[in-house]
Order: C-alpha cells, then structure tokens, then sequence
C-alpha cells in the first residue's frame, strides 16, 4: 500500500535535538520534501548555519557543510560559483541571518547569486539561551532584554526581506508562516518557488518563514502557535515580498 | 467514515508537543500517560476507526512521528 | 621555453596562483596588496576562473572557504588589518582541513598603522592568529622569484595535507620589481583524487564538511588528528637557507626582506674580520628549530632582525636554548633596518 504521508527520502530517519514544538524540524521536512518532489537530492549542497539549525546536517540526507555565523551566504557563493550545476541552498536563523550575516546575506542578493536561502525567524537565540535577535518583538521580555525590547534602547524588528527587496539582484521573496496546516502548505509551496527559481537560472530568492520557540517564548507549543497567527505575523505580514 | 488508511504514531519519535491534537478535526488524538524511553508523554491515537487519513496531524508534527498508510 | 619579465611580487604571486590551478579568488581592495586583487581580477577572467570582490575581508575568506569545499583550488589576498579579519574563517578551514592559499602583504601595525612593509604579523600567522589548536603552513618570500615559486608550491602542499597555506609577504616584497622567470607550460602539481569535497551525494553516501564534534570524546580525537598531521608537516616541510655559516662566530636570523638586507651585511662583516653567516628560514611555521639548535652548542651568537619589536626571536631562543646567545635587533611601524645600524649593533655586543 503506497504511504498517504511518511518521512521524506531526504530525511535522515533519526530523532531531532529540537525542543517539543520547535518549527525547525517541519521545516527541515519540508525542505526535503521539496527536494524529493524536484528531484535533486543528489545536486544538493546545503549550508548549514550557526544556531539552533547547526546540527541539520545530521537530519539531511545528502551534501552538507557548515558555515562561520552568519557567512552562510558567502561560503554558499563559493561553492555555488564553483558548481553552478548543483543546487545550493542556505538554512539561517535569525541570528544567523538578520545579525551577524546581515552584510553577507544583503551582497549575497546584491550580487543576486543564483542560491535559496530559507530564513527562519523564530525572533529569539535558542541555542544561546533566549537571547535578543534583532527580530525580536518590541515588548517583548528575552534574556538580553529582561525590561522588554524597547525602541528607543534596543532598535525595532528588523524586517530583512523589505529591505533586501530593493536590491534589483534579488528574484523572489515570500514571508510564511507554519502556524496551521495551511499555511504549512504555503510554506511549502514558496520553498518549491525559491528552488525552481534557482533552477530556472534566475537568481536569489529568499523565504522567511516565522516559526515557533516555545521554550524561549515561554509558551506551550500550541500557544506558541497562537501567538505567530494573533501577534507575529501583524509584524511580519505573510506573502510574496517579491518576484511571483 | 472509513477511508482504509492506517495511521501510525512513532512513540519514541513523538516529544509530546501536542501539535497534532491541535489540528486533528475530529479530536482523535490524545496522551493516556503512557511515556515512551526519554520519559515523554506520546500521542496517542484514541480511535482509529474514525480516522479519515486526512493527514493534518502528520503534516503539523515537527517530528516526522506520524506515518499514514 | 621560458617566460622572462620585469614584475612586482604581487603580480608574480597572482601568476603563480594561476598557474598553480587557482581557478576561485576573493579578495577585498587594501594597500600594499592591490596589484594582487587587481591582477586576479583579470586573469581569472581570461582563463574562465571565478573572481569576486567581497563586502569585506570576512566574506572573502568564507567563500574561499565554500570554494574549497568543492575541491576548487582557491586563494584570497590581503594586508595586515584585512588578515585579522579573516582569522575566523582560517579557524574554521583548520578545522575542517580545508586547503587555501591566503596571502599576507604585510604592512605596518598596531590597528590601521600606515601601508609600509613590515613583519608584525608573525605571532598571528605562525601562532595561530584565530582560536583554537591548530596550525598555518607560513611560507616566507625573500624575492619576487620566490614569490612565485613558493606562491605556486603552495597550492599543492595546502591540498596534500588540506591545511591553509599563508603566503607571508609584506610590502616592500610585494610592491617592488624584479625579473621573473618560469616555463611557459608550467602545469598545476600535486592535484589529487578527492573523496571529501561537496560534489551532490550522486551515486555515493552523503558528505559532511564541519568542524563542529559534540560527541564525547570526539573533538579531542579531531584535535589528536590534527596534531599528527602538523608533525607529519613539521617532519616533511620544513625549509630553511643558510648562507657561511660554517666557521660563523655570528649567525644572522632573518626572512623575507630583513634576510635581503642581512645577506649584505655577510660580506661587509667578513671584511671587517666578524666571520658571520646567515640562516633564513623559508617555512616560519614548521619554524627550522633544528637548523639554528645544531650550531648552538658552538661559542656562536645569533643576531635576529626582524620588522618588528621581536616577535621571531622567541623561536630563535627555543632553539638555541641558551638566551646568552640570542640578540634581536628591530624596528617598528615601516621602518627598514639598514646595513650600517645592523653592523653597528653587532659590533656593540661583539665586543
């Protein structure tokens, strides 16, 4: 009997370190089921980044390699120029991406190298402890901003795909969500986007996608769900930023 | 309604999130206080004969827990 | 038949990059490397090779960093202040044994010093520069020449032991001219089969590159490896050239532009009776220990000069092992020991 819904080929069929909850892991199945679906599990190089994700190479099952934090963009765009015939994507969290990254994923669209960047903005450090990213909601408490993120002191949300969709270098930007099953089915189908587009020779795309934290959000997973659909996402709208 | 599917909850894979209880339309899935090794609390399906298959939960679960056949 | 030209060592290290296979350069513009970047920019182009223009010195050495994982024989360039920055990135590829060529043309310090040559930079590339255990292959160029001849080796002993290579130039080798000569038809050496690099898991199990080992036990045997290999390294790399000193009372220690001036000076000393020789070592790291520790049971004094305020001279005491012996003679920020301060020093503590 052919399986309704089973673990992706790409997959590796081994437990996450994920905390309960955590968007990493649907997202990381996600990502292979793309993969699947394409047909390019054998061109795959991905990048791994620095954070809660660094260990996604122990989940995927096909070329994989690290990063510095935050250059996962640079060191994608010298596997990418080396081997344009593969397929070559980056996994970042928002730390990864949105502040320590921030030059190198802006020149990586910039230059519009031809990679995929799936962008995960859970608004906090997990692997760190629950720190401060630059995404992080203003007022909300984290263990670098134990008063509440303030403007004034701390800086607003940092919206990275807004900012990068000026850059004429950059294809395709879409914001989703992974709150519901639909929107994990969009989710899934701008993931498909971004890598058709790099396999259409087209450029830089990008998907952010806004995932839970349960553990630094304090919340039980299923509220950490609410909270994207009732709070997050008023910050962070979904949709295609750019590209169609 | 029966639709033939069979769906599968790996205990030892499941981290209890509860996740899949959120979504699941008929409410078919719970915890009976069974742990699994880590000392977890898994998902269990509580009526099988009224699942449809319809894979909500399989797609929502951050584990690949969930298999359906 | 052989290429013959009037060239800058930056230039003649940018040929030989090219010749030695170096098909990926990134690179960020500062002054004394500028020929270099410049004149990758074009060749690169001509023979269908990548070259980028980074965001910064960080983004260069990352994406030589991602070119080298695909086995591509990569290199990045740059000045002292652009070299910190990429000591993160030469951690990383240390750890996992990433070859590259990275040059440093080394230019005055502390912070943005001034742009004149100097050797500051000697603790940073041959003590480990970023954090953890590991090691730089130092190569030291003393001419335009050997720009290129080291410059091309590089290449192959970086991917034979998958290590970083550092090209340890400063300006004044970098900047100056002199003639170059090399086969027309000099080919890449040392290329190897590669069963590590990102290629897609295309009829062969997944490949991992990372320097991350969480697992009990698992960095610590990581590091034991590495260790090995840098013997391994010290064992078969190590270069050095020694110049009279078979009856020298006085060794002079030098490399790259200090070993220029302190060859002169052999001969002027000779005339005035001080029988002194000459070692240069070639490899700063594996740094030739031996080359200086079998002359120290001799009555010989060793006078190291370097560009700098002693940084090569505490390798010259850990082999010479009697610090009685060891005289260092410096100077800072730009500035060119001359042959009449250097004579006049040895003079000094001859007496």
């Amino acid at each position: 009997m052919s399986k309704i819904f089973k673990r992706p080929r790409s997959m590796k069929d081994v437990p996450t370190h994920y905390c309960p909850g955590c968007g990493h892991g649907l997202i990381h199945r996600l990502v292979c089921e793309v993969i699947d679906e394409l047909g390019i599990r054998e061109k795959t190089i991905a990048i791994a980044p620095v954070g809660c994700a660094v260990f996604a190479y122990d989940y995927w099952d096909f070329d994989t390699m690290e990063a510095p934090h935050g250059r996962t963009p640079a060191v994608a765009t010298g596997v990418k120029r080396m081997l344009p015939d593969k397929f070559v994507f980056t996994y970042q969290g928002d730390g990864d991406l949105a502040a320590i990254g921030t030059a190198e994923i802006i020149h990586a669209g910039n230059r519009g190298e031809k990679i995929s960047v799936i962008f995960v903005n859970n608004g906090v450090y997990g692997m760190t402890g629950g720190q401060m990213a630059p995404t992080t909601l203003l007022g909300q408490v984290t263990a670098t901003s134990q008063f509440k993120r303030r403007a004034d002191k701390e800086g607003y949300p940092i919206k990275i795909l807004e900012m990068m969709s000026y850059l004429p270098g950059v294809v395709y930007l879409e914001r989703t969500s992974i709150f519901s099953p639909k929107e994990i089915i969009k989710t899934k189908e701008a993931i498909r986007r971004s890598f058709q587009t790099q396999l259409d020779g087209k450029g830089f795309s990008m998907v952010e996608v806004i995932s839970p934290c349960p553990t630094y959000w304090a919340l039980s997973p299923i509220d950490a769900m609410k909270r994207i659909e009732k709070e997050v996402i008023k910050e962070y709208p979904l949709g295609v930023i750019k590209g169609n | 309604m029966k639709t033939g599917t069979k769906t599968r909850i790996d205990a030892e894979r499941c981290k209890g999130c509860e996740l899949c209880i959120s979504v699941c339309p008929k409410k078919l899935l719970g915890k009976k206080g069974k742990v699994n090794k880590r000392g977890i609390q898994y998902i269990i399906l509580k009526d099988a004969d009224n699942c449809t298959g319809c894979a909500l939960c399989a797609m929502i679960c951050p584990d690949c827990a969930i298999e359906i056949k | 038949m052989k290429i013959k030209y009037l060239t800058t060592g930056n230039e003649a290290c940018a040929e030989a990059a090219i010749r030695a296979g170096c098909r990926f350069y990134a690179g960020y513009p500062i002054t004394p490397q500028n020929e270099l970047i410049a004149y990758m920019s074009k060749r690169l182009e001509e023979i269908g090779g990548v070259f980028i223009q980074s965001e910064s010195e960080i983004a260069a050495i990352n994406m030589v960093l991602g070119a080298s994982a695909t086995g591509a024989r990569a290199m990045t360039s740059s000045s002292s202040p652009g070299i910190s920055l990429k000591q993160e990135g030469i951690s990383y590829m240390a750890g996992c044994e990433l070859p590259a060529v990275i040059v440093n043309v080394m230019r005055g310090g502390p912070g943005l010093g001034n742009i004149s040559g100097a050797q500051s930079d000697y603790f940073q590339a041959t003590k480990g520069g970023g954090h953890g255990d590991y090691r730089l292959i130092v190569l030291a160029p003393a001419a335009i020449q050997e720009m290129f001849d080291l410059t091309y080796e590089a290449f192959a002993i970086a991917e034979k032991y998958r290590n970083p290579v550092m090209i340890f130039a400063d300006g004044i080798i970098g900047q100056m001219m002199e003639p170059l000569e090399f086969d027309k038809g000099i080919k890449p050496s040392g290329v190897t089969e590669k069963n590590w690099t990102m290629t897609g898991a295309k009829d062969r199990p997944p490949r991992c590159i990372k320097s991350l080992f969480m697992k009990e036990g698992a960095l610590e045997k990581h590091n034991i490896n590495l260790q090995e290999k840098y013997c391994r390294i010290s064992k078969n790399e190590t270069r050095f050239e020694e110049f009279e000193t078979k009856d020298a009372d006085v060794i002079l220690v030098g490399y790259g532009t200090t070993s220029r001036i302190l060859r002169s000076c052999v001969p002027l000393l000779r005339e005035e009776g001080i029988k002194a020789g000459l070692i240069r070592p070639i490899t700063l790291w594996p740094f030739p220990y031996n080359a200086l520790s079998r002359y120290a049971k001799k009555n010989v004094k060793f006078i190291t000069v370097e560009m700098n305020a002693g940084q090569m001279v505490e390798d010259i005491r850990l082999a010479v092992q009697d610090d009685t012996k060891v005289h260092f003679y410096g100077r800072m920020g730009g500035g060119i020991p001359t042959e009449e301060e250097i004579i006049k020093f040895i003079k000094k503590i001859s007496i």
